[in-house]
């Protein structure tokens, strides 16, 4: 199961998910060497793990409407250099306002892939070139994709862009490319190198310090230990996807 | 019939000196960085796609980014500087991949996306030519 990259695309309920991971480790455990258990082997090749799930907590009573730190540090990072055509410009990152029409009071907050446990995109992806690695984050392979914008339409946050125009000068850590569809990837490379993502680093530096980025798995972490403190709010939580963004302060 | 050439000339190319100094025309070929290449040099010819096919779905899938194999380290050990000193993209002739490939007339696709000039990140150089 492990072998395959693949296997792990496949639509799978939750529970029977749980099962295939938990027959995995058992076997696992079987079949290695003593003292050699899966999660070394892992580690030593520094593989996504499961066991890991990335999160970004954004608090929108600090984040504020004149501030677009996390969407320039965005826009750097992976060279989303626009065409002047916002309609059709690559936006991994926007700004949300939000407005009480009752009370007019304004809530400003930055909206970009929500990295869902159930992602939708990846589910209507024809190729499979949309897929969520083990660790949570939802990629798309460009390798395989085809440019359908299927997942686009699928998407209920609006966070994927197509690159309708030829790139150039491209981050070598960030390929892009015409044809393509993309969006947050919740900076992949920087969390394969143990660090912060670009937005969350821009948002404490430049910013309000509005965003926080973890693994939701860890009850210790910074981001669980707020969550649980204060709670979090998931975008359209009806929906069920059960996103790796939450958000606090939205009500009101 | 066109890749039977294909692989046919570079089994031509590999063979050492006493070809090269023959009247067929032979790409120059610019020297990596370092001290030695990360691969046999006859097996790279042969195997590149291979190991930048297996590193790819590694890295894409499972985040394993082993720095020899990836694509960012054949453009930036392989680095070829234009006269001004600053590193030639894919669009340059002079360009590793290009030297090659050109000879062959095998299109590359991977710098429709990648980048194919140096990543800073492995702090190499690049040969002057």
């Amino acid at each position: 199961m492990t072998s395959c990259p693949k296997s792990d695309m496949a639509p799978a309920s939750s529970s029977r998910r749980a099962f295939l991971n938990a027959a995995t480790v058992l076997g696992a455990g079987l079949i290695i060497a003593p003292g050699v258990t899966l999660h070394g082997v892992s580690k030593a090749n520094a593989a996504a793990s499961s066991k890991v799930r990335w999160g970004l907590l954004v608090d929108a009573n600090k984040c504020t409407t004149d501030c677009t730190a996390c969407v320039s540090a965005c826009n750097t990072e992976h060279g989303l250099g626009g065409h002047g055509r916002p309609a059709t410009d690559a936006q991994w990152i926007r700004k949300v306002e939000l407005r009480d029409r009752g009370t007019g009071h304004t809530k400003s907050l930055p909206v970009m892939c929500q990295h869902c446990d159930e992602p939708p995109c990846v589910d209507v992806c024809p190729t499979g070139a949309s897929f969520k690695r083990k660790d949570g984050i939802v990629l798309v392979d460009k390798h395989t994709c085809i440019g359908c914008r299927y997942c686009m339409m699928a998407c209920p946050y609006k966070a994927r862009s197509f690159v309708h125009e030829a790139t150039k000068d491209q981050k070598p850590h960030s390929p892009r490319g015409k044809g393509t569809v993309e969006s947050c990837t919740f900076c992949v490379h920087r969390i394969d190198a143990g660090k912060q993502t670009a937005c969350v680093e821009a948002c404490h530096k430049d910013g309000k310090g509005a965003m926080t980025f973890g693994d939701i798995n860890d009850p210790n972490s910074d981001i669980s230990r707020q969550l649980a403190k204060h709670g979090g709010a998931r975008i359209r939580g009806d929906l069920g996807l059960d996103p790796g963004v939450r958000y606090q302060g939205l009500g009101g | 019939m066109k890749t039977l050439f294909s692989i046919l000339a570079v089994i031509v190319l590999v063979s050492g000196t006493a070809w090269a100094e023959s009247r067929v025309p032979f790409p120059k070929i610019p020297k990596g960085q370092g001290d030695e290449s990360v691969h046999d040099g006859v097996d790279i010819r042969v195997d590149h796609m291979k190991f930048l096919l297996h590193q790819r779905d590694e890295t894409m899938y499972k985040g394993i980014r082993t720095k020899n194999e990836q694509i960012e380290a054949c453009v930036s050990c392989h680095a070829v500087k234009d006269t001004a000193g600053h590193a030639v993209s894919y669009e340059d002739p002079k360009h590793f991949c290009r030297t090659c490939h050109d000879y062959t007339a095998v299109k590359v696709d991977c710098f429709e996306c990648h980048s194919s000039k140096p990543d800073p990140e492995f702090a190499v150089g690049g040969t002057s030519q």
